[in-house]
């Protein structure tokens, strides 16, 4: 379980708080800890971003939220408390009333993710009809037509009966938007939800989830592996790294001063133009490879690729420690940081 | 929509005319004088150069083919040779027995092998799965001329419940089409299976399930329509096969088809009768895939408005 279970926790009064999440697949090769104990809380209205490398299990996490985790993957432990019921108790009836009403999800491809052979009215008007039932064709119609011009798409009604193909990727991807939100849900999980796209259209699509999140108050959890785009748009950041979150904080507080070496490392590599380096030096990247899952390191999971390593980061690995004594803001939403460091230069961690 | 089909339908006029072009000609160099097999030993040579000049046998061959294609496009493909009737006669006679033979057959094959594929699919490597996918290889694998004896000996000759051969009405079909269905359903109960499976890795099925669907909802609204496409065209491809003479299953159960008549013309040399079934058989494969191309359409919206692709 996580080490900081203390009152912190509990301030965000939160809409979903999932503890020690653990999912793994079982492969012909072994088991491989996708998500090794992950606690992330969010609160109502709040936006939440989860970012980390590929690979490190940001959508393991999410998916393993809605039991859409498929085989062989498997939750294997852990609790997601959603408005006080636990997610992954429910039974296939249980989680299927949420999917889509209370949590509903979008996807990384706009391309892929929508069904080629079905209009895009259908497929939205699908999801609400699903869940309200007596809803007749031509209400949902109505709601669907409304909900597109409510996400931006030009000639709603129109493109009711567009196919997925006629679309453009924005335009998809504001179609998948439109299919989230139909049914009011208090949970939006939008996973990569700009990475297939081009900067303008990425900007775009950010804009509309913070007039969303404002004009409809839907908790997001934003998951990238940009950190210009969490930066855009989070009000409270966790980073992962190898199914692990190595420091939770406040977006600013997280930009401003972070306590992770590897934090660090992807602020570093992230493009800035203008910035303090100019746009022709080339950019940092964190040296090494993210490690193999199935062969995890006995200490610190980041300690090979680690500048600060110390002879303890190899012997074992640190608990999320309390960082926020180290950047002098103490008090605050709670800055923790998965790095031995943080403890040698703060006022002690909550063992 | 129908402009599409249109376009099919005129490509199909070269197709047509380049097959009879090639057949004529091949039927033409094949070794084997037709008159001479028709006429026994025992003719004088002078009466077989009549008759040869009397057939127009002598002319040259391009003069000969365009009197076929002449006759051909008014349904005239000539006498048979050896039967003495027209061409015509004996094919339209035939190949309602064939017709009825390849539908059957079909039926037998998609009734069985679509919901086979999708529970096979559903229940991945579980007892139904092994069970229909054994079922499936045997299909395919025993040679239908020995299931077909096989039935026989078991329905026929032991249980009496149904007739041996021949074909003198629907009790007759019921044997040959389960025989020739059956080894047609294995083929589409594994392709079924596994399109389904590969479509069901894609992106837009979680979407389909994050939207709270049932999970049969997802695999029939979802994943059906979009695994059926490789199928469909199996199952035409099928029925052409079928329509053109399930030759085997037409010998061992005595069903007097279109397959037995070119099977025959071509030992006979019967030139109009085999040219008779080779036009026949090509109109139907068109036919075929013509209405392949039509459920394609009708399934993937990105084929009736062009764009493959899926871009703008
Ligand atoms: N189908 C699968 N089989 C085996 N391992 C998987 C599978 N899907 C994901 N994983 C493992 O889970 C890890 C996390 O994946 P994922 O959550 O998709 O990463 P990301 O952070 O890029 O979203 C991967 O590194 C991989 O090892
Ligand atoms: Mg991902």
């Amino acid at each position: 379980m996580s080490d900081t279970q203390g009152d912190t926790r509990r301030e965000t009064a939160g809409l979903l708080e999932i503890q020690g999440l653990k999912t793994q697949f079982r492969t012909r090769r072994g088991v491989v800890p996708a998500v090794d104990d992950v606690s992330v809380s969010v609160g109502r209205g709040e936006v939440v971003g989860i970012v980390g490398e590929s690979g490190c299990g940001k959508s393991v996490t999410s998916l393993s939220l809605l039991g859409l985790v498929t085989h062989p993957g498997k939750v294997v432990g852990g609790s997601a408390l959603f408005d006080g019921v636990d997610l992954l108790t429910l039974d296939n009836k249980g989680i299927r009333a949420i999917r889509g009403r209370d949590i509903s999800m979008i996807f990384q491809e706009p391309m892929t993710s929508l069904n080629p052979v079905y209009t895009v009215g259908q497929q939205v008007s699908e999801c609400l009809r699903s869940h309200a039932s007596g809803v007749s064709r031509k209400a949902a119609r109505a709601s669907v037509e409304e909900m597109f011009e409510m996400v931006g798409i030009p000639e709603p009604r129109a493109r009711l009966d567009a196919w997925p193909h006629q679309l453009s990727g924005g335009l998809r991807q504001r179609v998948m938007i439109a299919m989230a939100l139909i049914c009011k849900p208090k949970l939006l999980i939008a996973d990569e939800p700009t990475t297939a796209l081009d900067v303008t259209i990425e900007a775009q699509i950010l804009a509309l989830m913070k007039d969303l999140r404002r004009d409809t108050g839907t908790a997001i959890m934003l998951i990238s592996h940009n950190l210009g785009v969490i930066a855009e748009t989070c009000d409270r950041v966790y980073v992962m790294y190898a199914g692990r979150v190595m420091e939770e904080a406040e977006v600013f507080e997280l930009f401003d001063s972070p306590t992770h070496p590897y934090t660090r490392g992807l602020l570093a590599s992230m493009p800035r133009i203008g910035g303090e380096r100019g746009p022709r030096k080339p950019l940092y990247s964190i040296r090494g490879n993210v490690p193999d899952m199935q062969q995890l390191p006995k200490g610190c999971r980041f300690a090979p690729r680690c500048d600060f390593a110390m002879a303890r980061c190899v012997e074992s690995e640190p608990p999320l420690l309390d960082a926020s004594h180290a950047t002098g803001n103490p008090g605050g939403k709670p800055h923790l940081s998965r790095c031995w460091l943080a403890e040698a230069s703060g006022a002690g961690g909550q063992q | 929509m129908g402009r599409y089909i249109i376009k099919k339908l005129l490509i199909s006029i070269p197709v047509m005319f380049g097959i009879m072009l090639t057949t004529f000609f091949l039927l033409n160099v094949i070794p084997g004088d037709p008159i001479a097999l028709m006429m026994k030993d025992h003719i004088s040579v002078d009466v077989v150069a009549r008759v040869r000049a009397q057939m127009h046998l002598d002319d040259p061959v391009f003069i000969r083919f365009f009197r076929f294609l002449g006759g051909a496009l008014h349904g005239d493909f000539g006498i048979s040779y050896k039967l003495n009737r027209p061409v015509s006669y004996l094919l339209a006679t035939a190949f309602p027995n064939t017709l009825a033979l390849a539908l059957s057959a079909a039926l037998v094959s998609w009734i069985i092998g679509i919901p086979a594929g999708i529970l096979s699919a559903v229940k991945r490597y579980s007892l139904v799965d092994n069970f229909f996918m054994g079922f499936s290889v045997l299909g395919v694998s025993m040679p239908v001329f020995w299931t077909g004896l096989l039935f026989q000996y078991i329905f026929s000759l032991k249980l009496h419940l149904l007739p041996v051969a021949g074909f003198k009405g629907p009790l007759y079909l019921i044997m040959p089409a389960i025989v020739l269905g059956w080894s047609s359903a294995g083929t589409i109960a594994r392709l079924t299976r596994s399109s389904l499976l590969e479509v069901m890795r894609n992106d837009y099925i979680r979407t389909a399930r994050a939207k709270g669907l049932r999970e049969i909802a997802v695999v029939v609204r979802h994943a059906l329509k979009n695994s059926m496409l490789p199928v469909v065209t199996v199952m035409a491809l099928q029925v052409s096969g079928l329509l053109s003479g399930a030759v085997i299953t037409e010998s061992v159960f005595g069903i007097p088809g279109v397959g037995r008549i070119a099977v025959n013309a071509i030992q006979n040399r019967d030139m109009p009768l085999l040219q008779g079934s080779v036009v026949l058989t090509t109109f139907l494969v068109i036919i075929g895939n013509l209405t392949a191309d039509i459920v394609y359409s009708w399934l993937d919206p990105r084929i009736r408005y062009g764009n493959p692709e899926g871009k703008k």
